[in-house]
């Protein structure tokens, strides 16, 4: 596997950097032969604004660290959308939380779209706040990129202990959902 | 008692692979070379190390303070260090600015311990969430006087880790403040870092006076230039001033005392150059064309290699892990060997003026400059290697 | 016989000094040698190991006090005794950290460390030789000039307010606060034992004489003359209010041992405290 250039991206609040600590940390950590990065935005802000988290990810030594040209870009906000959509590689695979980003004629450039209403789903279990986890089960059934038992053994140790169980239900309703 | 003593032990390296910054990995590194005491002030983007070090410190009995500002920052872990514990600080450009006085009272009392200096944009409040590499030249000459300095710069996230121990065995074995010049994006960027056993990783400790104290003199060096050390409560009577001092450590204010101090001081680091230059060598072999570079942007120098080698231009890298004392001689070799050297730095060519001097002439040296925020994608940097060399 | 004659000769407080540093700097008339003598002496007295002792100093006449002294000593910047005196004094809690500095550096420049230092209730005992202006540099006006007082930097007299050091102390959470002249060599003697003995940051003021650069521009020539003023105006008031002890061109001194607290945490306690919390709890991940 070649080098893949991951974004994900949202506003303050909605766990971004969350998922891309989980996507990073599940390979580098637990998937043979793999690499990965996780470098994220820093604002002075701590809440709202515009958020964003990139993993790299390659079999050799990672050179450059950060994602400048996307094979797949995961979006959870109109803002986001329209900000990162220009680096999109062509033929990319985009991720949309479909009830926050309403796509325009940019996104004909991705050669796949997997649209699922993850902060719903996250409601329905009780909190908008595990939408990212939602959507990292939906990432994870539709890509090749991260192995399902990795992700959840890094749910298990990185987030509290109190919110797991909730947790790993959104992640197994991202995972199920059928567009 | 006995296995209260060994969980503290334990907890001090904490062996294993973790996915973490590069700003706690710096912080068990400190650990694992024996730190125990943290003096800090908050800035961005180093806070996350006196944080973790808030955390982790009375976990291994040691302690760390907040203090009103970065000036007690950096004395509050000199005196430490003469309490016998490895010390350290960390901070960014504008803290660093205010710790500068004392790092020369560390460099004239000759007081180990490790100041970790993640760059941002400067200058004054500059980019203070974004990158920069801009006190190369400050780590250098920030402080007034003639002196040597020690400066390390890591480029992943485990070598936050290992030079950090690097950096308090340089301090420890050469007697004074070390700085370890990270950046913004490598110390928030997350990769994996491998944290090995205790018995793995090589811990150096100050020499400690083998005399009598009724004729110490603890301004005294050995062969190495370096006197070895006694610190309060163990009966030498400590004597140290920023005054220049004799071997007894009491004030002469001359010019032989003077020279003969400050010429040791100096001889110590110079002539130790080759135990403390620590250097990458990357595809050189066959290189037509060098880069030189350091820290986060010597791998977006690799990055431009790897696009350069596609395009069937040679092209190799140089990477300074020590910046400071500076490897004038291995660049002049390096500059026999190629007829263009670019400097790739995230500031306005500091290090670019240096490797001028180095290679005296011997081959065309072209900065690749980044101003701050942003470090240099490989794209850029070949762009500029195409439009010099045509 | 010779022995004995060598002996004869031979300071009391000769094993406390530094062979070879003798004579000192201070000039005729300055307060600095008999104040070092007193503490020298309250060492003694205290009954601490004198291998416990650690003495911290700015930079100053005063600031030269460390290096005289045979115990530990660290002549640091100008500015920085106290955060010095921090460092070193947490790492071990039975050492005995000494600041011996002038109010120039502790007050001005190193200003805000005492007041931080006295916030943490830290665990060293600060000893300031006031002389009201900056001695060793040629008299400038300092932060405790008083209002009108001439100096080389102001020569139609001070157009500031002075800082009253005990008040500032205590304000900030010094735990033991006392003041004394040159001339209460007694007194101040007993005052730096209790001072060195008590658990936290204790401060201790001494009024100095300074001939050379402050007395000559303020109608008190010789040091005899100055010490002569501060006997004339000096009231003896242990307890008195720290923050109504200010000192005026003219008006009363008062001195004595002000503020005493016992039962306040010090820092050190504070961070043994942390330790034993920090060793129970449980690892997390990084």
């Amino acid at each position: 596997m070649p080098r893949v250039e991951i974004r994900f991206a949202g506003f303050g609040g909605q766990g971004i950097g969350l998922l891309g600590r989980l996507v990073g940390e599940a390979i580098a950590l637990y998937m043979e032969g793999k690499n990965a990065i996780m470098t994220q935005s820093y604002g002075p802000e701590s809440r709202g604004g515009a958020s964003s988290s990139d993993v790299v990810i390659d079999e050799g030594e990672i050179a450059y660290p950060k994602a400048t040209h996307y094979d797949y870009l995961v979006v959870m906000s109109e803002e986001a959308y329209h900000k990162y959509i220009p680096n999109l590689k062509e033929g990319g695979t985009l991720f949309v939380e479909e009830n926050l980003v309403i796509l325009d004629e940019h996104a004909k450039k991705a050669g796949k779209i997997f649209k699922i209403p993850a902060t719903k789903i996250a409601e329905e279990i009780g909190s908008s706040l595990y939408a990212n986890i939602a959507m990292l089960g939906f990432f994870c059934a539709n890509t090749d990129i991260v192995s399902e038992d990795a992700l959840k053994k890094v749910i298990r140790e990185k987030v509290k202990a109190r919110f797991v169980k909730n947790n790993l239900i959104a992640f197994e309703k991202g995972k199920n959902y059928k567009g | 008692m006995s296995e209260t003593i060994q969980k503290e032990e334990d907890r001090t390296v904490l062996t294993g692979e973790y996915f973490t910054t590069g700003n706690l990995a710096a912080a068990e590194g400190a650990l694992a070379a024996g730190c125990k005491f943290f003096g800090g002030y908050p800035i961005t983007p180093s806070s996350e190390i006196a944080e973790h070090m808030s955390y982790r410190l009375p976990q291994v009995g040691g302690h760390f303070l907040q203090f009103e500002d970065e000036i007690a920052s950096i004395v509050s872990i000199l005196g430490a260090s003469w309490g016998g514990w490895k010390s350290m600080t960390a901070t960014s450009g504008p803290g660093y600015s205010l710790m500068l006085e004392n790092i020369g009272l560390g460099i004239m009392t000759e007081t180990p311990c490790v100041i970790v200096n993640v760059q941002r944009g400067g200058p004054s409040t500059g980019l203070p969430t974004l990158v920069g590499q801009q006190d190369i030249q400050q780590t250098r000459w920030g402080s007034h006087g003639d002196y040597e300095v020690i400066a390390l710069a890591p480029n992943s996230v485990q070598e936050c880790f290992d030079l950090t121990i690097v950096a308090f065995n340089y301090a420890e074995k050469y007697r004074l403040p070390v700085t370890l010049l990270m950046d913004e994006t490598l110390g928030h960027m997350s990769e994996k870092l491998i944290i090995p056993t205790k018995d793995e990783i090589k811990v150096i400790n100050r020499k400690k006076p083998k005399d009598d104290p009724s004729i110490h003199l603890p301004y005294k060096a050995d062969d190495d230039l370096v006197p070895p050390m006694a610190t309060a409560g163990e009966g030498y009577r400590v004597m140290t001033t920023g005054l220049t001092h004799d071997e007894r450590g009491y004030p002469v204010l001359n010019a032989e005392t003077q020279e003969k101090l400050i010429r040791r001081l100096i001889d110590k680091i110079r002539k130790n150059k080759d135990d403390i230059i620590l250097l990458e060598e990357y595809k050189l072999e066959d290189a037509e064309i060098a880069l030189i570079s350091f820290g986060i942007s010597a791998r977006a120098s690799k990055g431009a290699i790897e696009l350069a080698r596609k395009k069937g231009i040679k092209v190799g890298l140089l990477r300074l892990i020590t910046i400071w004392p500076f490897a004038d001689e291995q660049i002049e070799k390096l500059a026999e060997q190629v007829g263009n050297i670019f400097v790739v730095e995230i500031n306005a060519g500091q290090v670019t003026r240096e490797v001028q001097r180095a290679v005296k002439g011997k081959a065309e040296v072209h900065g690749v400059f980044k101003y701050g925020g942003a470090i240099h994608t490989p794209e850029e940097i070949l762009s500029e290697i195409e439009r010099r060399i045509k | 016989m010779t022995d004995k004659l060598l002996k004869a000769v031979e300071h009391p407080s000769d094993v406390f000094l530094r062979p070879g540093r003798i004579p000192h700097i201070w000039c005729p008339g300055c307060s600095l040698g008999s104040v070092t003598n007193v503490i020298i002496e309250a060492i003694k007295q205290s009954g601490i190991d004198s291998k416990k002792i650690s003495i911290i100093s700015g930079i100053g006449c005063t600031g030269r006090a460390a290096g005289y002294l045979n115990f530990d000593s660290f002549h640091t910047t100008h500015g920085r005794a106290i955060p010095f005196a921090i460092g070193l004094s947490v790492t071990d809690p039975e050492r005995k950290v000494i600041v011996i500095s002038g109010d120039g550096d502790l007050a001005s420049i190193g200003g805000n460390h005492l007041i931080h230092g006295a916030r943490r209730n830290a665990d060293i005992t600060v000893i300031c030789v006031n002389n009201f202006q900056y001695g060793m540099t040629g008299g400038q006006v300092g932060p405790t000039s008083y209002e009108g007082q001439f100096q080389t930097t102001a020569p139609y007299g001070n157009v500031e307010h002075p800082f009253d050091l005990p008040g500032l102390a205590y304000s900030c959470g010094a735990t033991f606060v006392a003041r004394w002249t040159a001339l209460d060599v007694r007194r101040m003697k007993e005052t730096i034992i209790e001072a060195i003995l008590h658990k936290g940051f204790s401060f201790v003021e001494i009024l100095g004489s300074c001939p050379t650069t402050y007395g000559r521009r303020n109608q008190l020539r010789e040091g005899l003359e100055i010490l002569e003023n501060f006997r004339k105006r000096t009231v003896l008031k242990h307890g008195a209010d720290p923050t109504k002890t200010e000192i005026s061109k003219d008006g009363p001194i008062i001195v004595g041992k002000f503020v005493e607290i016992k039962d306040k945490s010090t820092l050190t306690d504070n961070l043994l405290k942390v330790q034993r919390i920090a060793k129970a709890t449980k690892a997390r991940g990084l």
